[in-house]
């Protein structure tokens, strides 16, 4: 019988713990376990046949720690051994009802960005072991132990992607009830449903007791059959040694108290043997297996927060979005990821639950800005995305390399929308935003845009998208053409509340396209909506006067306990707006040098009253920045305050930019900054940057572990004449060396300086580099070396 | 919550017995209060046979190394304790993110969060230092891949050898990094006579132009 029929109905039995096991039968610490498939067939073979005989269901093969990257020469072996061995051992013990699972634990490395480990290399790492599993014959595919939930969605989309098993994904949570890279049972969730899982769960880390907690939160969430197999208690050192505490019997009563949460599948992971699986089966087997519940819930994630739509409304932050802005269209033109990420950072601050990513420009290429974007923000950011674009492969980029369950901007009612979408939002997860519009355009009733919606639904279905992952947009019309259009949104959203008990969404601010003083119509239209049932707004959280509307309709509708948002958004406030004035005057330049960019500001704007632009930065911008790097070459001023001097310069600057709007922008020169390949290690990078950005030089920063022929190709086409580069240790500065013969062959002219911890004027020199900037002001210098000061 | 040295992590933004101004006191306040909720502390250690097979080379878990330094540190010791400590993803992420909008920030915490590493090592220390006076072993300083002539690509071996990725999360890059970047794997050598003289750090170090150099 096909586990699938099983699953849900009967309980189901994994096993206990492979490598506690095997090191208690001499396998070395340090030793690979699943080298024994080769060297200790028979070990192998006996350890499945005492689970099997415990009476378990399930066998995870041998294989935890398959994969290429610790078995270059030889996986395909380790792992057609590894299901043979359990084939034997099931046709052994006379238990051919029972299942054998490819076990698939973490590569062992941590992905990109924080780590070095690209995305789709760790896909293409599983992948190769689900091929070689599948084919040996393996019934399912067991994903487990995962901390990272980036990884496991790397390997839940291999096993998709490589085979037709069923894929089972249990993650490891700390006491705390988090995952090492900071996911929770909610966000982890979301992702795994999402990706269309059969069943999920916890293992590892911590015993029965301490994961009660988390299995109660599981069985909350979760709309698919849980999983639960703890350690035998918590670990301990004893002797340097590690042990675990709970006997078989204590384990099988802990366990029997969790078949009665709601659980579907059992077993057991480290410290646990075939005597505890054989207690946990006595204990349980007699229990009735509790039925698995749908729960209905729209949700989506990153990779540590979940945001349930349809309780509170939610707030999607509309910024990060070139319409109508020319700085964001220049920052992504210049592939200036920083502004963007400024930008989204400030919404968070502000107060968005989602934020909503657009970088459609006909002159870039979409997907791949979309990729580098959602990859840069999600490790800066812990808010879910919203993936808005019209562009297909854009969409499906944004939604493979995502952290989570995103959120997708959006599918309409013409057919052949929902046709290119749908199947992504069926392979990749996600919550999908329908708007009402189809092959005739915006219904002006809200007839007929309810119908729309309704098709929506229906279509979704055949794709086997539950109603829950759909939120309909009512299409916020601006007044200024039809006096009845907000009339008419407001009645698609009840409709849509009460006939289709469904969630809705608005781009709120396209309601007053055209008229002036838009906040005015935006606010109060917003809450409007909100009375109407609105369950999701994309607004702009950095206006006060949207999430005034906002927190006072929160406040007002029982949705804030005791007001307490709203006191501690604006408790400490003045009533009235507040006005900036300041007794102590302070100079442009003083401020610079203390580093307090707001005073730097105010001080900017109250000087370009009397005096033109440049002669401000020629007469006081500069020459405190002078002032501050000299402190800090003579050893008077420390980092620390020549970065906050930089901040306040460059806040300074870009007031002085505002004001020469028109006046062309003048460079003083364009330089790469680049950490080398294999290499973590950025902040020295970027603090030469900033230094560098303040004295006028246009920075094209290519990040860090960039490949050397990346900076080549950057010098050619963008015709730069400098390069710096950065390295922190011994074995990143042999990929600096690379990267400095690489340049010389290509582009002899370019000039190269380079820093770093362990680098020394003799070893900049032997690696053949034209400067070694011992710190940030030292690089400064050398650019201006050569561009001429 | 780690105690760490406030002068180390000045020490390592640059001031050298110099005090900070107002305005850096306060953000390394600020900056200290994110980083304890950041940081997620977690260590693994385990005790292995040591050999001694000639002058600079031993054999550890398996593991043959050649190091002069490692060698004289660990010089009459039969076994020692592997250890690894992490402050966590956390940290990291707070570093990125100021990078991003404050690099004042993120220099700062840069810098706390190296002081809060040893100090946790530290703390590791102690402990292991008990567990071993109660069988009756001295403990040696601790000694990292990277320091003198103990090649740094032994972090992958104790990586290995303690489990690491699952067991604390933390990792080796292809490159000998570890990530978490605020993460430190280190020997520890066991001997049966206490040893007075604990060099450790910057006095082993033969980068002598150092500018964090004590």
């Amino acid at each position: 019988m096909n586990i699938m029929q099983k699953l849900g109905r009967e309980w189901l039995f994994f096993d206990g713990g492979t490598g506690t096991i095997l090191q208690s039968r001499g396998l070395a610490a340090g030793e690979l376990p699943e080298t024994w498939n080769l060297t200790h067939p028979e070990e192998i073979v006996s350890l499945h046949c005492s689970y099997l005989q415990a009476g378990c269901d399930i066998i995870n093969t041998n294989t935890f720690g398959a994969n290429a990257l610790k078995y270059p020469e030889n996986l395909r072996e380790i792992v057609e051994a590894a299901v043979a061995h359990a084939k034997k051992a099931r046709a052994m013990s006379g238990r051919s009802d029972a299942y054998i699972a490819l076990d698939i634990g973490p590569t062992g490395r941590l992905l990109q960005p924080m780590g070095d480990l690209p995305f789709e290399d760790a896909v293409a790492l599983f992948g190769e072991v689900v091929r070689i599993g599948a084919a040996a014959g393996a019934d399912l595919v067991m994903i487990e132990t995962m901390s990272d939930s980036y990884e496991a969605k790397a390997a839940v989309l291999a096993a998709k992607e490589n085979c037709d098993l069923p894929v089972f994904a249990t993650m490891i949570f700390d006491e705390k009830g988090k995952m090492l890279t900071g996911g929770t049972v909610d966000s982890v969730v979301a992702m795994l449903e999402g990706l269309r899982v059969d069943a999920l769960g916890v293992n590892c880390g911590l015993g029965p007791v301490q994961m009660k907690p988390i299995v109660q939160r599981l069985t909350e969430v979760s709309s698919l059959p849980i999983i639960v197999t703890p350690n035998a208690g918590l670990p301990r050192s004893e002797n340097g040694q590690t042990v675990f505490d709970i006997d078989p019997d204590a384990f099988a009563q802990y366990m029997a108290d969790i078949a009665d949460m709601g659980v579907q599948v059992l077993g057991g992971c480290c410290g646990t043997t075939p005597d505890h699986i054989r207690c946990m089966i006595e204990a349980c087997r007699t229990k009735a297996v509790a039925p698995v519940i749908k729960k209905h819930r729209t949700v989506v994630s990153s990779f540590s927060q979940a945001v349930e739509i349809g309780k509170a409304p939610v707030i999607i932050g509309e910024r990060i979005n070139p319409t109508g802005k020319s700085k964001f269209k220049a920052a992504l033109r210049e592939n200036n990821i920083e502004y963007i990420l400024a930008e989204g950072l400030a919404q968070e601050d502000n107060g968005a639950h989602i934020l909503d990513v657009n970088v459609g420009l006909p002159e870039i290429d979409e997907p791949e800005m979309m990729a580098r974007v959602v990859t840069r923000l999600q490790s800066v950011l812990a808010l879910p995305l919203q993936i808005d674009t019209s562009n297909i492969e854009a969409m499906e980029r944004g939604m493979r390399l995502y952290n989570g369950k995103p959120m997708i901007n959006s599918v309409n009612g013409k057919a052949e929308s929902m046709r290119a979408v749908f199947p992504l939002v069926k392979k990749y997860g996600g919550v999908v935003v329908g708007l009402t519009l189809d092959e005739n355009g915006i219904p002006d009733t809200a007839e007929g845009r309810v119908a729309i919606a309704r098709r929506i639904y229906e279509t979704a279905a055949c794709y086997d998208i539950p109603r829950e992952d759909i939120v309909i947009d009512g299409l916020a019309m601006t007044i200024s053409s039809d006096s009845r259009s907000a009339l008419v949104t407001l009645e698609t959203l009840r409709r849509v509340r009460d006939e289709l008990g469904g969630h809705t969404i608005l781009g709120v601010s396209n309601i007053s396209f055209g008229l002036p003083q838009r906040e005015i119509i935006n606010a109060n239209f917003f809450t409007m909506a909100l009375q109407n049932g609105l369950s999701c707004a994309i607004i702009n959280p950095n206006a006060d006067v949207m999430m005034r509307s906002y927190r006072a309709f929160l406040a007002l509708t029982d949705q804030d306990p005791q007001c307490s948002g709203y006191i501690a958004a604006y408790g400490n406030q003045p009533a009235a707006a507040p006005q900036v004035v300041s007794h102590v005057t302070m100079s442009l330049g003083e401020s610079i040098e203390r580093g307090m960019s707001e005073r730097a500001v105010q001080a900017t704007r109250e000087a370009l009253a009397n005096i033109a632009p440049l002669d401000l930065v020629n007469s006081e911008l500069i020459p405190a920045l002078d002032r501050v790097g000299k402190g800090f070459e003579k050893g008077t001023i420390f980092l620390p305050q020549l970065l906050m001097s930089a901040e306040a310069a460059k806040a300074a600057f870009e007031v002085v930019k505002d004001a020469m709007k028109g006046a062309p922008q003048q460079s003083r020169g364009k330089i790469i900054l680049a950490t080398v390949k294999g290499d973590i290690h950025d902040i020295g990078k970027n603090i030469v940057k900033v230094l560098l950005e303040n004295y006028g030089y246009q920075v094209i920063d290519l990040g860090k572990d960039v490949d050397p022929a990346m900076i080549v190709r950057t010098v050619m086409k963008e015709q730069v004449r400098l390069v710096g580069l950065s390295a922190l240790m011994t074995t990143t500065v042999v990929s600096m060396e690379q990267t400095i013969r690489l340049l010389r062959e290509q582009k002899p002219d370019v000039k190269i300086v380079v820093g770093g911890a362990v680098l020394t004027q003799d070893y900049a020199d032997s690696i053949g580099a034209d400067c070694y900037a011992r710190d940030a002001m030292a690089t400064v210098h050398y650019a201006e070396q050569i561009f001429g000061k | 919550m780690i105690a760490f040295e406030r002068s180390e992590a000045l020490r390592y933004l640059g001031y050298h017995g110099t005090q900070p101004d107002a305005a850096v006191e306060q953000a390394i306040d600020r900056c200290a209060e994110e980083l304890q909720s950041a940081a997620i502390p977690k260590s693994v250690f385990q005790a292995f046979e040591l050999t001694h097979l000639a002058e600079g080379t031993m054999k550890l878990g398996g593991v043959l190394i050649r190091s002069k330094n490692l060698a004289r540190t660990l010089k009459g010791c039969t076994s020692v304790y592997l250890m690894a400590a992490t402050l966590g993803i956390g940290v990291d992420r707070l570093i990125t993110r100021a990078s991003a909008v404050r690099m004042s920030d993120a220099v700062i915490y840069q810098a706390i969060a190296a002081a809060m590493i040893e100090a946790y090592c530290d703390e590791i220390n102690d402990t292991l230092r008990h567990e071993a006076e109660r069988v009756g072993l001295y403990c040696r300083p601790r000694f990292s891949p990277g320091y003198g002539d103990f090649r740094i690509e032994h972090q992958r071996d104790f990586s290995r050898l303690l489990d690491t990725p699952k067991k604390i999360g933390l990792t080796v890059t292809e490159s000998c990094l570890l990530v978490p970047i605020k993460s430190v794997t280190a020997v520890i050598g066991l001997s049966n006579t206490p040893q007075p003289c604990h060099r450790k750090g910057c006095e082993e170090c033969s980068k002598t132009d150092c500018a964090f150099r004590r």
